[in-house]
C-alpha cells in the first residue's frame, strides 16, 4: 500500500481501537480527551511518516505514541489534581496513573472494542445518534462523511454527537459487557448500526469503490469480533455476519471500472467472491441453533439464494416465501417491492401487478420500475410510462441511468 | 388506523385433503398473509391446531374438540390494520380459506384498550 493510502486506511482500522482502549481507561465522561489524543496520533503520523519514512510496524507505532500521549496527558492531570485538591492523598497522583499501564494488549483491545460498541447503542440516546457515534468513534469517519451519509448539514450533525454523548455521560454510561439477561436487547441496536454501516457502503452513492468496500469490510470486521468473543456470539448475530458476507460477495462484480452499477442479471459469476460465499454459509450454518427467528436468519437466507444465480422455481419460491415472513416481522418498502418482484418469478406476472398496484408507494421511484418491469413484454406501452414515471423521481445518475436503459430496451 | 381480527373457520383440512394439497393451500395463505404485510397492514396471527383440542365449560367441565358443528372451527386469525371495516373485509375476501364451501371468515373490530368498550 501506497504511504498516502496507508494512514486513511489505518485511520480506518486502528482509529476505533485507540479511542477505545483510552476511553476505557478514562472513563466514557472523557471521551473527547480519548478521540483528541487519537486524532493528534494520526496527525503526528502524517506530519513524520513522510519526512523519516514508514516505521517497521507502523499500527505499533501508533499505539506507542498514543500511549506517550495518553500518559502524558494523566500525569499532567494527576500533578493539577493533586496540586489544587489538597484531599488527595500522595497515592492518586502521577505515579498511581503511571502505573496503570494504558492496556494496548490484543485482547483488551478487542474487549474495549466491543464495550465501546455497546456503550455508544445505548437505548438513551435515539438510533440516529447511536449510528453517528459509531461512525465517528468506531469507524474513524469524519463529521463531513457522516453528514454526508445523513444527507444532514455538518452543524447538525455535530450538534447531535454532542447531545449524544451528554446524554451519554448523565446516564452514566460505564464502558463494560451488558449483563447475560439483557444480552439480546443490548445487542440489537448494536447490529442495527452494523447493518446499516454495511449498507452505507454497499449502496453508497461514492464513486470511490475503495472506500465503498472498506465500509463494508468495517461491518464485517466488527460482526466478526461479536461472533469470536463467547458473551456476544448469539446465532442473530452469526446471522448478521452470514447475510454481509452473501451480500459482499457480489461488490467485486456489481461496479465497473467506471464506477457504475451493474444489475445482478448482468454480473459476471466470475467475479463472485466463492470464499466469502462460503462464510456466508458456515455462518448461516452457525446462526441455525436456538428458538428465534430474527430477521437477519430470513435475510440471510434471501442473500443465500441469491448467491444462486440460475433462475428455478425452487429459488423464486423460498425467497418469496422468506420474504412473506420478513415482512410480518418487520415491513419496509424496500423488502414490500422485493416480494412483489419474487411474486412475479414464482406465481407469474399477472398476480404480482394486481399486488404491486396496491402497495402505497407511489413516491418512490423503485416502485414505477417494478411496476415498470412487470409489464414489460405484457403492456409494453404502460411499462414506458413506469419508466418514465420511475425516471423523474429518481435522483441520482446511476439510478437514472438504470432506468433509462430499460426504457431504451423495450 | 384501527385494528381487525379476520378469524378463520373452517374444517381441519387434513381430515379432508391430501399433503400435497395442504401444502398448496399453506402457500396461498402464506401469500395471501405476504401480501397483507406488503401493504404494512399486518400486525400479528397465527393457525390454531387441531389435535388435542380441549374445551372447557362451566363447573370446570372439560370436553374434546371438535366442538359442535364442524365447519364453524376456529383454525385461525390474523389481526390487520385498516382504515375502515370495508377495507378489513376486501382483506378477508382475498382468504384462501373462503375456496372451501361453507367456509367463513368473521371480520371484528378489536377494542382499544382505553375503557371505553
Amino acid at each position: 500500500m501506497e504511504q498516502h493510502e496507508l494512514i486513511p486506511h489505518l485511520f480506518r482500522t486502528e482509529y476505533r481501537k485507540i479511542v477505545s482502549v483510552l476511553c476505557k481507561r478514562f472513563g466514557f465522561d472523557q471521551v473527547e480527551i480519548a478521540e483528541d489524543i487519537t486524532s493528534e496520533t494520526f496527525l503526528t503520523a502524517a506530519q513524520t511518516w513522510p519526512m523519516r519514512g514508514l516505521p517497521q510496524n507502523p499500527a505499533a507505532w501508533l499505539y506507542n505514541v498514543a500511549k506517550n500521549k495518553a500518559k502524558n496527558y494523566l500525569q499532567r492531570e494527576g500533578i493539577f489534581k493533586s496540586k489544587i485538591t489538597t484531599e488527595i492523598t500522595a497515592q492518586t497522583d502521577a505515579s498511581v496513573f503511571l502505573e496503570n499501564e494504558i492496556d494496548l494488549s490484543l485482547q483488551n483491545i478487542n474487549d474495549s472494542q466491543l464495550q465501546m460498541m455497546f456503550a455508544i447503542c445505548h437505548p438513551s440516546i435515539s438510533a440516529k445518534a447511536q449510528i453517528g457515534l459509531s461512525l465517528r468513534i468506531l469507524c474513524g469517519f469524519g463529521i463531513e462523511e457522516i453528514a454526508d451519509a445523513f444527507l444532514a448539514g455538518k452543524e447538525t450533525i455535530n450538534k447531535r454527537l454532542f447531545r449524544a454523548k451528554e446524554k451519554l455521560r448523565e446516564a452514566k454510561i460505564k464502558i463494560e459487557f451488558p449483563g447475560s439477561f439483557e444480552i439480546d436487547d443490548r445487542l440489537a441496536p448494536v447490529l442495527r448500526t452494523i447493518y446499516l454501516l454495511f449498507n452505507e457502503g454497499y449502496y453508497s452513492e461514492s464513486q470511490n469503490k475503495t472506500v465503498r468496500e472498506e465500509l463494508c469490510l468495517e461491518a464485517i470486521r466488527l460482526c466478526t469480533m461479536l461472533v469470536e468473543n463467547k458473551r456476544t456470539n448469539k446465532p442473530q448475530v452469526n446471522a448478521l455476519l452470514s447475510l454481509m458476507y452473501f451480500q459482499a460477495s457480489r461488490l467485486e462484480a456489481r461496479v465497473n471500472k467506471n464506477g457504475e452499477l451493474i444489475l445482478y442479471e448482468e454480473q459476471d459469476i466470475n467475479l463472485w467472491n466463492v470464499e466469502f460465499i462460503t462464510k456466508g454459509g458456515y455462518f448461516l450454518h452457525c446462526s441455525a441453533t436456538g428458538e428465534k427467528m430474527s430477521k437477519y436468519h430470513l435475510e440471510a437466507a434471501i442473500a443465500y439464494w441469491n448467491t444462486q444465480k440460475s433462475d428455478t422455481k425452487e429459488k423464486w419460491e423460498n425467497i418469496l416465501q422468506l420474504y412473506n415472513k420478513l415482512l410480518q416481522l418487520e415491513y419496509s418498502p424496500i423488502a414490500a417491492l422485493n416480494r412483489t418482484y419474487a411474486l412475479s418469478k414464482a406465481n407469474g406476472k399477472q398476480e404480482a401487478i394486481r399486488e404491486a398496484e396496491k402497495l402505497d408507494l407511489a413516491n418512490n421511484h423503485f416502485y414505477f420500475t417494478l411496476l415498470g418491469e412487470l409489464c414489460t413484454d405484457i403492456d409494453n406501452l404502460k411499462a414506458k410510462q413506469h419508466f418514465e414515471k420511475a425516471l423523474s423521481l429518481a435522483k441520482t445518475p446511476a439510478d437514472k441511468q438504470t432506468i433509462q436503459k430499460k426504457i431504451d430496451n423495450l | 388506523m384501527e385494528e381487525f381480527v379476520l378469524i378463520m373457520r373452517h374444517q381441519d383440512g387434513s381430515k379432508i385433503a391430501s399433503p400435497e394439497q395442504m401444502q398448496i393451500w399453506m402457500k396461498q395463505t402464506m401469500d395471501w398473509i405476504g401480501g397483507i404485510a406488503a401493504q404494512n397492514k399486518f400486525v400479528a396471527g397465527t393457525g390454531l391446531l387441531f389435535d388435542d383440542a380441549k374445551v372447557v365449560r362451566h363447573n370446570g367441565v372439560v370436553t374434546n374438540g371438535p366442538f359442535g358443528e364442524i365447519k364453524e372451527t376456529i383454525g385461525g386469525y390474523i389481526i390487520v390494520k385498516a382504515e375502515s371495516i370495508d377495507e378489513a373485509v376486501e382483506f378477508a375476501k382475498g382468504a384462501p380459506v373462503l375456496q372451501g364451501e361453507g367456509n367463513t371468515i368473521e371480520v371484528r373490530k378489536i377494542a382499544k384498550g382505553d375503557g371505553a368498550h
